[in-house]
């Protein structure tokens, strides 16, 4: 594929708000997660609640997208000088030019379980003001973030559970190349909920402590939220002259089950397969794996299946999820936020929680942060439905061969 | 502004009054009229058992389009690349959860959540199909329809690969009806290929506009239209059916709407 820039990124986490907070977590060894006091849960799990979420008030005119999951939108679009950068690319390439990708698993679904606590005791109905379209909508987040951001391009969420945020790299990336737009806003926003709460924890899921993801004690996940944006922009566009670079996408379906992964990573193998291909690259080119790593059982045995069968046992790899939390839909765009800052800092964040690693996982899993220039990462990213998705990362220069340019190419004016 | 081409190989549709492509081409061609009846799902045969007996409305509905689309082109779905879109997930399912959610008791089936999430007709496709191809779920609440048409036809053009794309949309139960009036269940399935063969309906070129959305001219089929975000396909669906060369222009966001043109195959 033809590599893209990430010519600005944020992220806003249990870790924190925005790049330094969460670099500092990351280089801390810091975890957000925290005994589940969420709204009115009563479960023996941790979660990675962001602090301040509920004091966000948006702005009169899009006061009608009032819930926590774009109120979360709107605290982590507000690090990071991001609506700046935004607005500059908007005037770069017009506002019909820049299309908004996001992912999301539950969206505003907190909204409509709260609404189903005030129905009307003689008829049942939900209250009035309770509003679907802006709030429960999966689209909701992309209409708001799209009015937040003042753009008129094509939008769309993404909404193929814990794969959700990686995707939208795929969707933005294609139709930039496709020549419909020239720039993206993608990311993903995921709000805690008792849905997703209560849900995981019937599957027997979620963690009874802070999960550890690759441990030999592991006992299920622990569910955070988080939201994070990136804007996608051509390599050639002038701000992106040393921005990490989106080298490539891998999808793929397990065909297996709806919530367990394929026992053998067959899907995950092959997504990470269809990564290197469309970036051109052999396995031993990358040097860092953010893994998926939820801390299930089955998950890190079959992702560790998939890893070692491409990239043996040596290639330094952790996941992020002990500090963070699973983000769920936001897990993606977090992941490739951490990702981004790994690249930019030289420097391979340990998996937290993490105090034995599980000798049957034959990956090599970092208990310790490591220094050491990084050129290219891979992101994993798996969901419910066997929904799989991989990216990969790369500084600026490190594509694998400059990709001829073509006539008709569309630069800024 | 750029313009993105492919090829119609096969429509699967299913919807209120309309019980398959060939019925919905007699109607839009005005051969025989629309009466609009409850839509009536087919049972998932593709399925195993243990996995037919947990689906629910949505799956039987994309599955059922999905598979009439592949058979009347002759296309096994499993290499398939798939766009699955839809504004909301199992509305069944969510009212369910979170009637649950809102008693002191809380206790929710775990079969029912995994089945809650928007990408459920998207695993069940491929677990029916064997399909390992990727896959995409999206939602666009009423514009789901023309955001799963672009990615549709972006992947085809970028990718360079066939994509079968799956639009379909069904109701909430009250008390969530009342906040999100979708009648009835409507899909729509539509293949896309790179290049005509024998058997192609269209080639389609969509590209962004200004232009205001196109109205049915027949009323009902028209309030079905603006009922059902997949029923926004219907002004496409019908230069197929009509075999007419013809622009049309479809819903999709605020101040912003994607011209097609299609020109049937000869």
């Amino acid at each position: 594929m033809k590599p893209l820039a990430l010519t600005h990124f944020t992220a806003t986490s249990c870790l924190g708000r925005g790049l330094a907070a969460t670099l500092e977590a990351l280089r801390e060894r810091r975890s957000g997660l925290r005994k589940c006091t969420f709204e009115t849960v009563d479960l023996p799990t941790y979660a990675g609640e962001v602090a301040g979420v509920d004091a966000v008030v948006l702005p009169e005119p899009l006061r009608t997208f009032d819930c926590r999951n774009n109120r979360l939108a709107l605290l982590a679009l507000r690090q990071d000088g991001f609506l700046q950068a935004v607005e500059a690319s908007r005037r770069r390439w017009g506002r019909r030019r820049v299309g908004v990708f996001l992912g999301t698993s539950t969206s505003g679904i907190l909204q409509c379980e709260i609404a189903y606590r005030r129905r009307d005791p003689d008829t049942g109905s939900l209250p009035a003001d309770f509003d679907y379209a802006t709030t429960q909508n999966s689209f909701s987040v992309a209409a708001f973030v799209r009015r937040a951001l003042d753009l008129d391009g094509p939008a769309a969420v993404v909404c193929s559970a814990c794969s959700s945020s990686a995707k939208v790299f795929g969707s933005a990336r294609r139709m930039i190349e496709a020549g419909l737009i020239d720039a993206a806003v993608v990311g993903g926003v995921d709000s805690l909920c008792l849905t997703t709460l209560y849900g995981f924890h019937a599957l027997q899921l979620t963690s009874p402590e802070p999960c550890r993801p690759f441990d030999i004690a592991r006992a299920g996940i622990s569910i955070g939220e988080a939201a994070a944006f990136a804007l996608l922009e051509p390599a050639s566009s002038p701000t992106a002259a040393d921005a990490i670079r989106l080298l490539g996408v891998g999808e793929s379906s397990d065909a297996y089950h709806m919530s367990s992964p394929h026992p053998e990573g067959a899907g995950a193998r092959a997504a990470m397969l269809h990564a290197l291909h469309s970036a051109d690259l052999s396995p031993g080119e990358i040097d860092y794996i953010n893994l998926h790593g939820t801390g299930t059982q089955s998950n890190d045995n079959s992702e560790s299946r998939a890893v070692n069968s491409i990239f043996g046992a040596d290639t330094p790899s952790s996941s992020t999820k002990g500090a963070t939390g699973h983000a769920l839909g936001a897990a993606g765009a977090l992941e490739a936020v951490i990702c981004a800052l790994a690249l930019q800092n030289d420097f391979m964040p340990a998996g937290v929680n993490t105090t034995r690693v599980d000798p049957a996982l034959a990956v090599h899993y970092l208990s310790e942060n490591r220094a050491g220039r990084l050129t290219r990462v891979i992101s994993n990213s798996f969901g419910f439905g066997g929904s799989n998705c991989s990216l990969i990362f790369g500084q600026a220069g490190s594509e694998r061969a400059a990709p001829a340019r073509r006539g008709g190419e569309r630069s800024a004016p | 502004m750029s313009a993105l081409t492919a090829w119609v190989d096969g429509v699967g549709l299913l919807g209120p009054g309309l019980s398959d492509w060939a019925a919905a081409c007699a109607i839009l061609r005005s051969e025989s009229s629309y009466e609009p009846r409850p839509t009536v799902l087919p049972a998932p045969d593709s399925l195993p058992p243990a996995e037919r007996r947990r689906t629910g409305r949505v799956v039987k509905l994309a599955l059922a389009v999905g598979l009439e689309a592949t058979s009347r082109a002759a296309v096994h779905p499993s290499h398939l690349p798939t766009v699955f879109s839809s504004s909301g997930a199992d509305g069944q399912i969510c009212h369910e959860i979170c009637e649950v959610l809102a008693t002191t008791d809380r206790q929710l089936s775990p079969t029912r959540f995994h089945n809650s999430v928007h990408n459920v007709a998207a695993g069940y496709w491929s677990i029916a199909n064997g399909a390992r191809a990727p896959s995409n779920s999206l939602c666009g609440f009423d514009a789901s329809f023309a955001a799963g048409l672009l990615e549709a036809l972006s992947q085809v053009a970028v990718e360079k690969m066939p994509c079968l794309l799956i639009a379909y949309d069904t109701p909430y139960p009250e008390p969530l009806f009342a906040k999100r009036p979708i009648p009835d269940a409507f899909g729509v399935a539509l293949l896309l290929s790179t290049e005509p063969r024998s058997g192609s309906l269209a080639r389609i070129t969509a590209t962004l506009t200004d232009a205001s959305p196109d109205r049915l001219s027949q009323p009902r089929l028209e309030s079905l239209r603006s009922a059902i975000p997949a029923a926004r396909s219907l002004p496409l669906l019908q230069t197929f059916a009509q075999r007419r060369r013809q622009r049309v222009v479809l819903d999709y966001l605020s101040e912003l709407c994607l011209a097609v043109d299609s020109e049937p195959c000869t």
